[in-house]
């Protein structure tokens, strides 16, 4: 191409009969929410964070709902029992299958499980982990004897119980026995018939003063139900089980009452309409720990809320003021706040409890604990963006149009530093949920009448039981350990979106 | 500096007493425990609740409250848990089961908390940096009771390396007691190490962007050396007044651990005090957190300015 000869016409002018002025912004301008949650997006592990918050509110919300269980629902006897579904169990998959490890069952032993078995048809041996083989002397013989370590359904294993009825609930149970055909009430077996074993009320065959079964030549049980019909305390019409020929005795006459061996994980179907299951097993209470965690994380979410939103409340006013008007207001302000900030929490929170817990509750106590201390953070960061602002020149322009200092404060000031001030409120929840925890996992506050449970005291009960039921403590402490992971997460994703210094350092 | 040290002391002095007067007439207004009638002890405490004004308006009693505590240092009389002995003595008896599982932990916690920090933060926005910053994320959130369990689970009952709970004696330095303390001593850690790293990496990544580092390297020190003798000078300027307050906090000692591993330390003391309504113990103990949490902040205060010489520079006009 050639450059130094263009002719003249080759030229126009860049604008003719054109108004010089600035273009307007052709891209959609982008406000200071819009931008902050642009910036949040590109934050992977805090969005990865914020959809497990979702999730887990979701729990809160949903599995008390789906669980059959109310949170005051305790069994009696289903304590610390792993996690059960009758139809996952079925599936043997090797969970939700109730399992419990028991070591060392010798054959005598066994034979207990093969009873239990064999009388309900619920066999709780789900497998054997381990034999071991050992060479015992036995009146100057040498003999082999097995010991096995072996899977037990907890469930089924607890088998028989003793109950004394009255002679109405003992008819309820005949009729409901007929009506759905589960059997609750099994035969009868009177303890001089077992060698005086008052304790074992599994045992329903032939044994020695040990509980070893004494077999007959084919290996089988030998029953010993009681089949006197005089020792009945009431009359007995409905289902029987296989091999009775009439004459077994169900119901055991006692003065006013009747005395029946009951097979417990029927009885229980009989008592709440459904079978067991608890899918994260129960805790040290019977609760279902399920349902326990959701009531929980409800409880401790809408009281950390709770607790956030008055906090703010205060500690904005109150950091207002401090800043806005310093000197010797500020000086008097801070003293305060510094004397409160020095008392430790855990003595605040159990004054309050022994002298307010009788007048306005134990939560109304436990939350003026947490606001009388609460605050001071809030107050200190809104001092701080005050101090930063006031002295700027909008503010004295628009002093001097005449605003008052309410109308500066909370119309000029206070939106401009109102971004840090939110965030650092996604950081106080979880900070009031693990002091929440720390204090009902102490046993300080005792929550349990009001919210049924709460993660402290469910983690405080799992606590309890580590070695017997880790699944207890297990699942309250990866909810809690989630909980407070995401909520960090979260909100320090939120703080660095709303921190406008950081932008563009991170593009 | 020395005036602005004596102003702060003299200050915290002051908060201190205004947060125990406080403390003590909620405590006093709580309706004292009945006594056992028939304890021969009974006699002396009554006379000594006499004495120590407990018909009086709060402002005497808590005058001969301080008075006591000034003349012959009296915390009073435990009238519960140990019933009849001196709350102070049952106190010092408490203090070095607290001490030792605190200071074992923060020997080591400490430098491999800094260690970790510096690590970090010389990588960058590598990998290394993510993922150390990722698990300190992690680890500060999770509460240590959480922590404990796991521990509890695998490392005693899983593994059996640890016993479960702590070993009864007063043998603080024995090899056995030191194995027995292992499972609280990690369960205190993981948070004091995440903490430390991160301030540390925050703290450091600051410094070696500043323009002085670059000064630095294009005089010709080598990396190493700026980093060493200009960044982590500097960054130490933060993470030293932590360290002053993290050994404050020794005594302190946690409530949790302390009750899950049964240390019979300053805290299971306190939490018994309060379960069992034990007003004397409960009134030392709280004394005794309130001075700690103010002596942290005060000694942290104080050092930014012994090792700051801005601070210090401008404290003196």
């Amino acid at each position: 191409m050639e450059y130094e000869k263009i002719p003249a016409e080759q030229f126009r002018f860049v604008q003719e009969n054109e108004k010089l002025h600035d273009i307007a912004l052709q891209t959609k301008s982008r406000g200071f929410f819009a931008d902050a949650m642009l910036r949040f997006r590109k934050n992977k592990s805090s969005v990865i964070a914020a959809w497990i918050l979702l999730i887990l509110i979701l729990y809160s919300i949903v599995a008390p709902m789906l669980s059959p269980y109310n949170v005051r629902d305790k069994d009696d006897l289903y304590i610390n029992y792993p996690p059960y579904v009758r139809s996952i169990a079925e599936m043997k998959l090797g969970f939700l299958d109730g399992a419990t490890v028991m070591n060392g069952q010798g054959e005598a032993s066994m034979d207990y499980w093969r009873g239990i078995a064999e009388e309900t048809g619920f066999d709780p041996v789900l497998k054997i982990v381990g034999t071991h083989e050992s060479q015992v002397m036995n009146r100057g013989k040498l003999v082999t004897r097995y010991t096995f370590d072996i899977e037990v359904n907890s469930f089924w294993s607890l088998g028989m119980v003793m109950r004394a009825l009255s002679y109405k609930e003992f008819q309820n149970i005949q009729d409901w026995q007929n009506e759905t055909g589960i059997q609750v009430i099994y035969p009868y077996v009177e303890s001089s018939a077992i060698n005086g074993l008052t304790d074992r009320p599994n045992i329903w065959y032939k044994c020695d003063s040990k509980g070893n079964a004494v077999l007959d030549k084919d290996g089988n049980f030998v029953p010993v139900y009681c089949n006197d019909p005089s020792k009945a305390g009431a009359e007995y019409n409905s289902l029987r089980i296989p091999g009775d020929d009439g004459s077994y005795v169900y119901g055991y006459g006692k003065s006013g009452a009747v005395q029946c061996r009951l097979f417990y994980y029927n009885y229980y179907i009989y008592k709440t309409g459904h079978e067991p299951m608890y899918i994260m097993g129960t805790n040290s209470v019977g609760q279902d720990i399920f349902c326990g965690i959701g009531v929980g994380a409800r409880f401790s979410l809408l009281f950390a809320l709770l607790v956030s939103a008055i906090n703010l409340t205060i500690g904005a006013i109150y950091g207002a003021i401090e800043g806005y008007y310093g000197g010797w207001v500020d000086m008097t302000l801070e003293r305060v706040s510094d004397i409160l900030s020095g008392v430790p929490f855990v003595v605040v929170t159990t004054l309050f409890q022994l002298h307010l817990a009788q007048k306005v509750g134990v939560v109304g106590s436990f939350l003026f604990a947490f606001v009388l201390t609460g605050w001071i953070g809030m107050a200190a960061l809104t001092r701080r963006q005050f101090y930063r602002f006031k002295g700027q020149e909008f503010i004295l322009a628009a002093r001097t149009l005449g605003a008052s200092d309410k109308r500066l404060m909370f119309k000029h000031i206070f939106p401009n530093g109102i971004g840090s001030i939110i965030t650092s409120c996604a950081l106080v929840i979880p900070g009031v949920i693990s002091s929440e925890t720390s204090m009902t996992y102490l046993g300080i506050v005792n929550l349990q009448d009001f919210a049924g449970t709460t993660i402290g005291t469910l983690l405080s009960q799992g606590n309890s039981a580590v070695t017997t039921a880790p699944h207890a403590a297990l699942y309250p402490s990866i909810f809690l350990g989630l909980l407070m992971i995401s909520f960090n997460l979260f909100g320090n994703g939120l703080r660095d979106a709303f921190n406008p210094t950081t932008r563009g350092i991170d593009d | 500096m020395l005036k602005y040290t004596l102003q702060r002391i003299l200050y915290m002095i002051f908060v201190f007493f205004v947060i125990t007067f406080m403390c003590f007439v909620l405590v006093r207004m709580l309706p004292p425990p009945r006594l056992p009638p028939e304890d021969p002890h009974t006699e002396i405490l009554e006379l000594r609740r006499e004495a120590l004004g407990y018909n009086e308006p709060y402002l005497v009693q808590f005058w001969l409250f301080v008075k006591n505590l000034f003349t012959k240092f009296d915390w009073g009389l435990s009238e519960k848990l140990y019933f009849g002995r001196g709350v102070w003595e049952v106190f010092v008896e408490k203090l070095p089961a607290t001490m030792v599982v605190n200071l074992y932990s923060i020997l080591w916690t400490i430098p491999v908390g800094i260690a970790l920090g510096i690590w970090a933060a010389l990588k960058k926005n590598t990998w290394v940096d993510y993922t150390i910053s990722t698990l300190t994320m992690v680890v500060i959130s999770v509460p240590s009771f959480v922590y404990a369990f796991v521990i509890q689970y695998l490392l005693c009952f899983k593994l059996r390396l640890f016993p479960f709970v702590m070993k009864p004696g007063t043998d603080w330095l024995s090899w056995e007691m030191f194995k027995s303390i292992v499972p609280p001593i990690l369960s205190l850690s993981f948070g004091v190490i995440a903490g430390f790293t991160r301030t540390t990496r925050a703290e450091l990544t600051e410094v070696l962007t500043s323009e002085f580092m670059l000064l630095a390297r294009t005089k010709g020190l080598t990396k190493t050396q700026a980093t060493v003798r200009h960044a982590l000078r500097n960054c130490f300027v933060v993470i030293v007044p932590g360290i002053f307050g993290e050994f404050i906090g020794i005594l302190g000692g946690s409530l949790i651990i302390e009750k899950i591993f049964a240390i019979p330390g300053v805290g299971a003391l306190t939490l018994n005090a309060i379960n069992g309504r034990d007003y004397n113990i409960f009134m030392l103990s709280t004394c005794f957190y309130t001075a700690i949490g103010l002596a942290a902040g005060l000694v942290v205060d104080i050092s930014y300015g012994f090792i700051d010489p801005r601070i210090r520079m401008g404290s003196k006009k």
